[in-house]
């Protein structure tokens, strides 16, 4: 899976400035409906520029937290300030907040032209004006021509773009999407997501976008927070995200994982040793983590970082002491291979009975492949590769 | 083919059931005998009478005068209903009043119509308004009970109407009320138009209701024919029917046909959209 992330790397990206004062912040933000708590005392901070993804499964209080900033929905307890200032009781229509919404909801009696224009009427905005950042904003998105036409008469992506258009033009500094790409198809989605990327660096404008898809978030978000069962799981850089899951849920939720369970056995200030009776084997990681001996944990390893051969892995000189002693080598039959053509998925079922799944890209032909069903394989990986999760 | 046979016929045995009744009221009006039931000629006679008859266009005219003044106090009255029922979410009382507001569609008219003409006439005594029974309160009557189907047809339009469009309105800065004068009424237009219209024709044809609440020298059409059934039809109440049909039947025709047309225009647009995309 592709999962680079496309900005470019800043000098001190805003969360690591202790100088920097977040944009957004939300304290403590309860949100029960009856009995049901659909956000239960998340906390965050949201720094200006940020594209900032709120991602999760349905129901995990990831859209009612967006409806609580746009001020739709009340917090039941808590604060939300935007821009220092308390947000409490304060009507959608008087917040420096505009939203996209996943029906888009363009109003089907007015042209795009009036569509965009709806906003900056409420503000009285001079005609001229209005005229010529209509123009402006419609020129962005690529919609210059189809000012006239009404919302039925345009496409899905030509929709999301009005739709985008009027939430941007009255240049608000923070910007609210709730899956703003769901209702598009797979290609339309890849090429919006790079302009939305675009168009929110040109505009300077903070994003928070709302999403279950995690491949969006992953390709378009400066940070991420998971959230699960109205709870923030953890909040990161994509890469943080995924190469450093802290929980089970997390590395579970965000790629394919697999998961050994095992017992701590040594546990140093440069390794720990870690006895898996699902792997079949020790498992070796290159770091310390902060649990005691005989603990049991999950240790968490991703597809990719597997590596299948038919022999047994020659100890290379940087994983001498991983693989020394079998740690990090096990054993098993190919069940399934899965062609996805960039690389193939397969599922390895080991002796103890588990099975594991591992992607490799086809570096050869299909027809050339060496392993195929059935054939006994040696899986082996690098000491960093395994993440210790103990919740 | 058989089978095809048996459809067809049942279907102009339906069609015969629904307006063979119609056609005959129509072909009686150019009758030139007085007995409505023997023909006696072709004649346009009633239809000449029908113009100097001042009891009968009065009662006509007073019937469209209630029909249109009660129609619109309903369509009024039902919205803030509707809108009350579908966007307000969960308030006190709640329960009742969707209950109370759908109460005029099953209770018997006889018990409307009576309690209704007990209220005038205690508030007659009590304030001295309304000053005796005629068009103001037959308009009231007529108010209450088809109030209650302009509410049910607004509810339901609200209820299927995505509520993310207004929460769009006001997230680009307007203020409730303007939220709905310019982004939900013009969008449930067509079901206000069809509320009134429903109104309207409910009120038309209502005989019961004003009966209780109608007064001296205020006697509506339907009153009219119903009570001169007792002395015999005057044929020139076929001519007034048939008159009223075409009125309605051409209104009928021009409305589904523009109807279609946007529908046309509508599938035409979307095709290019989708083409175009």
């Amino acid at each position: 899976m592709a999962v680079q992330p496309i900005r470019k790397p800043t000098r001190l990206e805003p969360w690591q400035d202790p100088g920097q004062k977040p944009y957004v912040r939300i304290e403590k933000v309860t949100k029960t409906f009856g009995d049901f708590v659909a956000v239960d005392e998340v906390s965050l901070s949201i720094y200006r520029g940020e594209f900032f993804a709120l991602l999760g499964g349905s129901g995990s209080g990831k859209t009612t937290l967006l409806r609580m900033l746009a001020g739709f929905e009340t917090p039941t307890e808590g604060k939300i300030f935007i821009d220092g200032v308390d947000m409490a009781g304060i009507p959608p229509y008087e917040r420096p907040v505009n939203m996209m919404f996943q029906s888009y909801a363009l109003f089907p009696h007015m042209s795009v032209e009036q569509n965009v224009a709806f906003g900056l009427k409420q503000d009285g905005v001079a005609k001229a004006e209005i005229k010529e950042r209509v123009g402006a904003i419609l020129d962005l998105v690529q919609l210059g021509q189809f000012g006239k036409r009404k919302p039925h008469q345009l496409s899905g992506g030509q929709r999301q773009r009005v739709a985008l258009a009027r939430s941007l033009v009255k240049r608000p500094k923070l910007l609210l999407l709730d899956e703003p790409l769901g209702a598009l198809d797979k290609r339309l989605r890849e090429r919006t997501q790079f302009e939305l990327v675009n168009i929110q660096e040109k505009l300077g404008v903070t994003f928070i976008v709302v999403t279950h898809d995690q491949e969006e978030a992953m390709t378009m978000s400066s940070r991420i927070a998971v959230m699960n069962h109205g709870v923030i799981a953890q909040t990161g850089t994509p890469t943080e995200i995924y190469e450093y899951p802290q929980s089970r849920f997390v590395a579970e939720f965000i790629g394919s994982v697999n998961m050994f369970e095992g017992r701590v056995v040594e546990d140093q200030a440069d390794h720990v040793l870690i006895r898996s009776e699902d792997a079949g084997c020790d498992l070796y990681i290159n770091h310390a983590v902060a649990v005691p001996a005989g603990a049991t944990v999950g240790v968490a390893v991703r597809p990719e970082k597997i590596a299948l051969s038919k022999e047994p892995p020659v100890n290379a000189a940087a994983n001498a002491a991983a693989n020394a002693d079998g740690r990090n080598v096990t054993s098993g039959i190919v069940r399934e291979i899965a062609y996805l053509g960039d690389v193939s998925i397969y599922l390895v079922e080991l002796k103890t009975g588990k099975t594991v799944r591992v992607t490799a890209p086809n570096v050869v032909r299909r027809t050339e492949m060496p392993i195929t069903w059935d054939d006994e394989v040696y899986l082996s990986w690098r000491p960093f590769a395994g993440v210790v999760l103990t919740q | 083919m058989k089978q095809m046979g048996k459809l067809a016929w049942a279907l102009w045995f339906g069609y015969a059931f629904l307006y063979v009744p119609i056609a005959l009221l129509i072909f009686y009006s150019f009758n030139e005998s007085r007995l409505v039931t023997v023909w006696g000629g072709f004649s346009t006679k009633w239809y000449a009478e029908l113009l100097q008859n001042d009891q009968l266009l009065g009662a006509a005219w007073l019937s469209l005068k209630v029909a249109a003044m009660s129609a619109t106090a309903s369509v009024v009255l039902g919205t803030v209903a509707g809108l009350a029922l579908a966007r307000f979410g969960r308030f006190r009382g709640r329960t009742l009043f969707g209950g109370m507001i759908t109460a005029p569609l099953v209770m018997p008219e006889v018990i409307t119509g009576l309690s209704l003409l007990l209220l005038f006439v205690a508030l007659e005594q009590a304030i001295g308004w309304p000053d005796g029974r005629g068009m103001t309160t037959i308009t009231i009557a007529h108010t209450t009970f088809t109030m209650a189907y302009v509410a049910v047809i607004i509810q339901s339009r609200l209820v299927s109407l995505d509520e993310s469009l207004e929460e769009a309105a006001m997230d680009l800065g307007a203020r409730p009320a303007k939220v709905f004068f310019v982004i939900t009424l013009p969008i449930i237009a067509p079901a206000i138009v069809s509320g009134w219209l429903l109104a309207f024709t409910l009120s038309l044809d209502d005989v019961v209701v004003a009966s209780f609440v109608s007064g001296p020298g205020s006697t509506t059409l339907p009153m009219v024919i119903f009570s001169s059934v007792k002395f015999g039809i005057s044929p020139q109440i076929n001519a007034l029917a048939t008159l009223m049909m075409v009125v309605v039947a051409t209104g009928i025709f021009i409305a589904s046909l523009v109807m279609a047309r946007q529908d046309r225009q509508r599938k035409r647009d979307e095709q290019m959209a989708v083409q175009g995309g």
